[in-house]
């Protein structure tokens, strides 16, 4: 039955073809961003660039164009933003996850269930009162503040996903490594946390991208402000573009081409985490 | 911290309740020390609980954001039955949500039937239909708008199969615009769904499909009796993964349409953002706000009891 036979190649085909119509987005999306003002008006949108010109790029990059401070800027403030997330995000969440797994006692069992709530809870909500609370403490526009509240937002998931991990991992390692007279924050630092690497990885893939992305609570906080990200930028530089197809979706590609580049190199470790990691 | 010196010693505060004993180890050895989960739960229990705590409360307020604020009991949620923009909202978050559930689900359990083995092509395949899913859909929905767009690409393709007639503004017709947003939000997610069925497939035993096959039944049989029962576990967090998904949707309306033609495509979350951010009636917000969690708490619940029920059955 899982032999390669001819109906096998006629349903490669059907599949092919459906992946191409799939991804014929990207094709528009490359191309448009490649071709001069006039030629998307008069061109098909189909059609490669009949000259491929780096043109709107340029003018997005370059340091004398009008929008390269608010791309620039940008691309920052989303490296900002995400990567302090992961860090103190990834701090906080295993060393509960860690308590909370090997603890045998009731009331930590219970703790751990606020985390397993929280993972339906909507921001939208939520999100009012931050607001204001924020405005109150100076915290609006502040990168700083961003990286609390989207710790927050993404830490239910990942002590989620550390426990998972931390629950499969026999004792055995922590009980010689008392023997040996390591403290406890030894055995952790020293010995659990380099073994869980793997639930590391998910967790950073998983709350980067979703912090990377977010545009609900960056819109509401941020934007406005010097500390805008990508979304944000986007969102807004398009916006003020009346149908200038090639310029925006030269700000669109740019926006994409980090997550896409590491996309490449990681794309099974991120299949991996979003089929496992939310299962699991 | 306590240095044991070369003996278990089982610490105090972890030793006053012995457990069932389900090993052979004496019971009660903590590792880690409690505290560190403080900050952790700290910050759930406030930015997660209690903001979202004061936002129901605030649901039952007539506050604007600023100044004082009165309680007008459930004045605001009788505003949301009766503004046809916010009843029109309501509308939209469920058609969209289960539109989203059901097409992304067909599609993504298709491509993760077609690329379960076999076919030669089906890594590459698998990482490409995946691609979108780890993308900005704020980027993503920009590209639709013009495929949407009069002079754009959906248009072209089908002036060129003759189709010509139906050339419109896709975006800005009302009852067409909603179906346009559902179409993106289902392209970005099959991938999504792809790889939980993916996942899912990869527990259904080869050989009893090659013995079903063997004894004449057909694909379909095959996928009814065998497959299906199998997968129901990734079903059941595809379904409600979607949905939840679904019910919040926000970027793709802000970017595709803004909520127009005319409030046409206006969703919960939309109007969350727009009545509280834009018009500042913040108990208006926040009702429309618990509204919405309100219906995900309930699908969540739901869940549960299914997944508690399946267990007691020892499936």
């Amino acid at each position: 039955m899982h032999r390669y036979t001819k109906w096998s190649l006629a349903r490669e085909i059907l599949v092919v073809i459906a992946a191409i119509i799939l991804l014929l987005p990207f094709w528009i999306l490359i191309s448009t961003s490649l071709k001069t003002t006039e030629e998307v008006l008069t061109s098909s949108a189909f059609a490669p660039p009949s000259a491929p010109t780096f043109d709107n790029f340029i003018q997005l990059l370059s340091p004398t164009g009008s929008q390269s401070g608010n791309v620039y800027q940008g691309l920052s403030s989303s490296l900002l933003i995400t990567i302090g997330t992961v860090l103190v995000l990834i701090a906080l969440s295993s060393a509960a996850a860690y308590v909370f797994a090997r603890s045998t006692r009731k009331l930590s069992n219970n703790v751990f269930r606020i985390f397993l709530i929280a993972i339906v809870l909507p921001t939208q909500l939520g999100v009012l009162p931050l607001y204001i609370g924020a405005r109150s403490l100076g915290l609006i526009g502040n990168p700083w503040g961003m990286i609390i509240i989207y710790t927050a937002m993404t830490m239910p998931l990942a002590v989620f996903i550390y426990s998972g991990f931390f629950r499969r991992l026999p004792r055995d390692y922590e009980e010689a490594a008392t023997i040996d007279g390591a403290s406890r924050f030894q055995i952790f630092s020293r010995v659990i946390f380099p073994l869980m690497a793997p639930a590391t990885g998910t967790v950073a893939i998983l709350a980067g991208l979703l912090v990377w992305n977010d545009f609900f609570t960056a819109v509401i906080f941020l934007n406005g402000s010097p500390y805008m990200t990508l979304p944000v930028v986007v969102y807004n530089y398009v916006g003020s573009l009346v149908s200038q197809w090639n310029l925006s979706f030269a700000v669109v590609l740019i926006a994409m081409a980090p997550v896409l580049a590491f996309y490449v190199f990681a794309q099974k470790k991120l299949m991996q985490g979003y089929a496992g990691g939310i299962k699991s | 911290m306590t240095i044991t010196n070369g003996r278990i010693i089982p610490p105090g505060t972890d030793n006053k309740e012995p457990t069932p004993a389900p090993s052979r180890r004496p019971p009660g050895i903590g590792f880690g020390r409690w505290w560190w989960a403080l900050p952790a739960v700290a910050l759930t229990l406030v930015v997660t609980y209690m903001a979202t705590a004061f936002g129901a409360f605030f649901a039952f307020t007539d506050w604007t954001g600023l100044g004082d604020f009165n309680f007008v009991g459930f004045d605001n949620f009788i505003q949301v039955l009766q503004d046809p923009t916010l009843v029109g909202s309501v509308r939209n978050t469920l058609f969209l949500a289960a539109g989203f559930v059901v097409f992304t689900n067909m599609l993504g359990l298709l491509f993760a039937l077609a690329l379960n083995r076999t076919l030669k092509t089906r890594f590459v395949l698998r990482a490409l239909i995946f691609m979108p899913v780890v993308l900005s859909s704020v980027a993503v929905s920009f590209v639709w708008k013009f495929i949407f767009a009069f002079d754009g690409p959906l248009n072209q393709f089908l002036e060129a199969v003759g189709l010509g007639n139906l050339k419109q503004d896709w975006l800005a017709n009302p009852s067409l615009a909603l179906w346009c947003i559902l179409a993106v939000m289902v392209w970005q997610s099959i991938g999504f769904v792809m790889v939980i069925y993916l996942a899912g497939l990869a527990t259904v035993p080869m050989e009893l499909e090659e013995a079903a096959a063997l004894d004449g039944a057909g694909m379909w049989q095959i996928f009814r009796s065998i497959v299906l029962p199998t997968i129901q576990p990734s079903v059941a967090i595809a379904t409600v993964l979607t949905l939840i998904q679904g019910l919040s949707v926000f970027d793709q309306v802000l970017t595709l349409t803004g909520g127009g033609p005319a409030d046409a495509t206006q969703t919960l979350a939309s109007q969350v953002y727009s009545q509280t951010f834009v018009y500042g009636a913040f108990g208006l917000g926040a009702a429309a706000a618990l509204i919405l969690t309100v219906f995900i708490l309930i699908l969540a619940l739901i869940q549960q009891f299914i997944v508690r029920d399946r267990a007691n059955n020892g499936d």
